[in-house]
């Protein structure tokens, strides 16, 4: 399953497991309870600064020239004019001492530098300007004079691999060789089945599109480097930043309190965080770097177009006999992910799958992991099939699913899962959903037709080491909690509030959280993955434990009754035998003695011969007009399996969001690449158009099957951000397909291509 | 080329010499550290910019400072007074209508500029005045629910706030 972890390179981490023993939550007092988030002031007010906002005395402004060309060559590069342009300060080139840094590695390669003189999209790094104010920064770059030598250039994944196709790279365009799976007899499956059908898919690249543009700001204090950064990982950050400008760890602290959004663009240092550094040292100032919305769209990162062929057979009862997955995209100009089979080749149980992922290289933005990477595609691909596989075999799409519900995970070595919820989130969804009633009184007359569809999901990584957290209890019973993770806007700061407060019964009021800080902080991956809580709650939790331990023993001290006996009851440690005894916590003599009592908590190992997974099925209901081929989507259903929710208002916030993300992937959003020239048409929020609020079903309801998993981590939560976005595009495109009889097998829906399908059908009313 | 322009910034009386080419966002957040106000995209398509001007929403990257001259501007931190929330933050709060935050500060004022207009906004009413803010973490379900709420709460006149820019103790809860 290391093909999962897309945010780590090298063994498998650890830290040690926690001493205390934790034996599963039973009822909870504030674990789960819908507790509005512990930083909701801030975020509300205004008063949060991002770090957007941030400013230091004497700070520059620093911005960056990039290629215009899809792919050229830089020739020469006259920075003479932009010298003297009013309030700059310096300027940045390959040729400039400290700038020949390597960058994009992948696989022990490096691809690129930080200005390579090979540009290979538009929007690669070419130089970059520090000045005295934002304005001045943008009109030197205009002075800089670059001589450019033109390129041919390939942005279609599917024509990369000609023979002709330009070089984006030398050496061949794959990135590395397609990866293959297999089990089973592929045709001796498909010689069984009862039912095959067989088609191909696509989605459109789409962009993260944060709210909070990417960027750092950077301050040297002696070879001591600071770093403000909008990063979904403060480590990872520490770690790229340092290797590229040869630093020791301890020199390189970065600080990410607030962030505005990443959606998985924001898991690594960006060129402008350590061209911020670079600049920062030439000038001796502070320098301050972000994109423009622009810049974002071109270079923080997408989710690669795919194709996708799918080939299914199954026997008339709907088991599945067979599958044929093969997947192409592109990790774009430089190596980044771009596989999708996993979902064909673990969501249903089949005893013969063969499955094949390219990933290519094309001239255009490099991809990054987005919400899920790989499977919102996949999921569009099988899903649909499935669809299809339900129609031929005339079975209901919900009962051609719970047909096939895995009880092991096939792709990782047959083993089981700690808990999965398929079957219950497609029964209860389907319920919610009114799924039989509403199909049955369908009608098909009228310009508006209606069309009801369910798609599945799963996400296969339910986190694990290393997280560790520390808990200081303070004199007057109020608590520091102390934490590398970064709150991206899930609740991260919330639901270890209180996780803490459920073992230490602290009000949150009075618990603070410190968090997201390298120099400050406990090491944490970074936040991204769904693995946030299933990762550092654990911790959390180990660390408040710890905490009660040792002012347990202290209390049995004074109170001269063994640790055992005692509890914590409010503000009290009150012996469970004798009421009367009991005392404070503010009194318990090794607090006052110490003024702290300090816990440190770990993130143990993941359970041997299991597997972590989250399940979801979402169900669509849409309105199609057939007249101009325009699809509303009127009603959403998900039910996820998550097992426990640590907080019911952070988790369906986050499920509505990736509910809306996956409208945006099934309805309107994709990247535009102008043939003639390589250059993104539609890089801004007016053409690439994600959902805003009127676009959001009325009916949009969240469930949770809320199973009880005690095998997945200490505080049996399994995640959710990822599986809430991965089936909602497929489920509407099945819901068009059953409103309109036919479908669009390459995403967005948009209303010309379906009204084309339409006319061709001869079905415009 | 310079001009100086004299506003009101959240009830307080404002001098300062602008660059004429300088927006407003720019001055709100640079000239007077108001950074509640939030930069998304500096060309008029997200709203997580969105002031009051004169009462009116706007996309304070796409006004120049020198338009505000002689004029009112809210911005979110004028909204709470003396760190108590306006119902809509409040609402936003106990609805969890926030994720990362950075769109909130530009939807509450948003909201507040319909609630101005409409006191008991339909979900449609709220959606097409909010369709300018473009938010990409919760999907608007808990942002359309918490402007709502703080409608009705602020009929009832439940809750201690006031109109959008005003202080408590001047307001007037409509009826």
């Amino acid at each position: 399953m290391t093909d999962l972890l897309y945010w780590l390179q090298g063994p498998v981490p650890e830290t040690e497991p926690p001493t205390a023993e934790m034996p599963p939550w039973g009822e909870t007092k504030v674990v789960g309870k819908p507790v509005p988030r512990v930083d909701a002031y801030e975020r509300v007010s205004g008063s949060a600064v991002y770090p957007l906002d941030f400013a230091l005395p004497d700070m520059l402004h620093a911005a960056i020239l990039r290629s215009p060309h899809a792919h050229a060559r830089v020739k020469a590069i006259d920075t003479s004019a932009a010298e003297k342009m009013p309030g700059v300060r310096a300027i940045l080139t390959a040729f400039s001492p400290g700038a020949d840094v390597p960058w994009y590695r992948s696989r022990g390669r490096f691809y690129s530098k930080l200005f390579d003189e090979r540009v290979r999209h538009e929007g690669d790094e070419v130089a970059a300007v520090a000045a005295e104010t934002r304005a001045q920064a943008f009109d030197a770059l205009k002075a800089i004079r670059v001589e450019y030598e033109e390129f041919a250039f390939v942005l279609d994944p599917r024509e990369s691999l000609a023979p002709d196709a330009p070089l984006v790279h030398d050496g061949g365009n794959r990135y590395g060789e397609p990866a293959r799976y297999e089990r089973g007899d592929l045709a001796a499956g498909f010689a069984a089945a009862d039912a095959v059908v067989e088609a191909t898919y696509s989605t459109a690249c789409e962009i993260h599109a944060p709210m909070e543009v990417h960027g750092s700001v950077a301050k040297w204090d002696g070879n001591r480097l600071t770093i403000w950064d909008s990063t979904q990982g403060v480590f990872v950050v520490q770690q790229m930043v340092a290797g590229a400008l040869k630093l020791p760890l301890a020199n390189v602290r970065v600080i990410g309190h607030y962030m505005g959004g990443g959606f998985g663009s924001k898991l690594e240092a960006g060129k402008y965080t350590v061209i911020a550094a670079l600049l920062a040292k030439t000038t001796a100032r502070p320098v301050k770097l972000f994109l423009t919305r622009e810049e974002v769209f071109l270079n923080a990162g997408n989710r690669p177009a795919n194709t996708m062929k799918v080939k299914i057979g199954a026997k008339k009862d709907g088991a599945l006999t067979a599958i044929e997955f093969s997947s192409i995209g592109s990790g774009g100009a430089y190596p980044n992910g771009a596989d999708t089979s996993f979902l064909a080749t673990d969501l249903y149980t089949c005893p013969n799958v063969a499955a094949v992922d390219e990933n290519v290289a094309i001239n255009a933005g490099r991809a990054r992991a987005m919400r899920a990477p790989g499977f919102p595609q996949g999921a569009w691909a099988l899903e649909q099939a499935m669809d299809e596989l339900a129609l031929k075999l005339g079975m209901d799409p919900v009962a051609l699913r719970l047909a096939n519900v895995p009880k092991v995970s096939q792709r990782r070595g047959n083993l089981p899962y700690t808990s999965t919820g398929l079957a219950e989130c497609l029964r209860d969804g389907a319920k919610a959903f009114g799924w039989e009633t509403t199909r049955a009184a369908k009608k098909d007359d009228g310009p508006i037709r209606k069309g009801y569809g369910v798609a599945a999901g799963m996400w296969g990584y339910g986190g694990g080491p290393p997280a560790r957290v520390v808990v200081k209890l303070f004199a007057d019973g109020s608590v520091n909690v102390n934490a590398g993770a970064a709150d991206i806007g899930t609740g991260t700061k919330t639901v270890m509030a209180q996780t803490v407060a459920e073992e230490l019964g602290v009000p949150l009021e009075k618990i603070r959280i410190e968090h997201a800080d390298t120099g400050t902080t406990q090491y944490s991956g970074p936040s991204g993955g769904s693995k946030t809580v299933p990762s550092d709650m654990p911790a959390a939790r180990a660390a408040a434990v710890e905490v009660r331990t040792k002012l347990l023993a202290g209390a049995a001290e004074e109170l001269k009754v063994p640790a055992a006996e005692l509890k914590l009851e409010g503000a009290d440690v009150v012996s469970t035998k004798d009421p009367a005894k009991k005392l404070a916590v503010t009194e318990v003599p090794a607090l006052q003695r110490n003024q702290v009592i300090v816990g440190v908590g770990t993130r143990g190992p993941n359970v041997e011969g299991k597997v972590i997974s989250m399940f979801a099925a979402h169900f669509a209901e849409v309105e199609v007009n057939v007249r101009t081929g325009e699809v509303s989507v009127t009603k959403l259903v998900a039910a996820q399996d998550s097992a426990r929710v640590m907080n019911r208002l952070t988790f369906e916030c986050q499920v509505q969001g990736g509910l809306v993300m996956g409208l945006g992937l099934g309805r309107t959003e994709e990247r535009v690449l102008d043939r003639q020239t390589g250059k993104m048409v539609n890089a801004n929020w007016h053409d690439y158009k994600i959902p805003t609020a009127l676009d959001v079903p009325v009916a949009q309801e969240v469930l949770s099957a809320e199973l009880v998993d005690t095998e997945c981590n200490t505080a049996g939560a399994k995640g959710v951000g990822e599986p809430a976005t991965i089936p909602t595009a497929a489920a509407i495109a099945n819901a068009v397909r059953d409103a309109v009889g036919l479908r669009v097998h390459d995403s967005p829906i948009t209303p010309p291509k379906l009204a084309a399908l339409l006319a061709a059908a001869g079905k415009k009313g | 080329m310079k001009k100086t322009i004299t506003l009101d910034v959240n009830g307080v009386a404002e001098t300062a010499e602008v660059e004429v080419g300088q927006t407003l966002l720019r001055f709100l957040r640079d000239g007077l550290d108001l950074t509640g106000t939030k930069e998304g995209c500096n060309e008029g398509e997200c709203g997580s910019c969105m002031v009051l001007l004169d009462g009116r929403p706007v996309n304070s990257c796409l006004v120049l400072a020198v338009e505000a001259d002689g004029r009112s501007v809210t911005t979110v931190e004028g909204l709470s007074r003396e760190g108590v929330l306006h119902p809509l933050q409040k609402a936003f709060l106990s609805q969890a209508a926030v994720q990362c935050g950075f769109c909130t500060p530009g939807m509450v004022v948003s909201a507040a500029a319909l609630l101005r207009e409409n006191p008991e906004p339909t979900e449609d009413d709220v959606k097409k005045a909010l369709a300018g803010n473009l938010c990409r973490c919760t999907g608007y379900k808990q942002i359309v629910d918490a402007v709502r709420d703080a409608a009705a709460a602020m009929r009832a006149g439940a809750v201690a706030g006031g109109e959008a820019g005003k202080p408590a103790e001047r307001e007037e809860v409509p009826a």
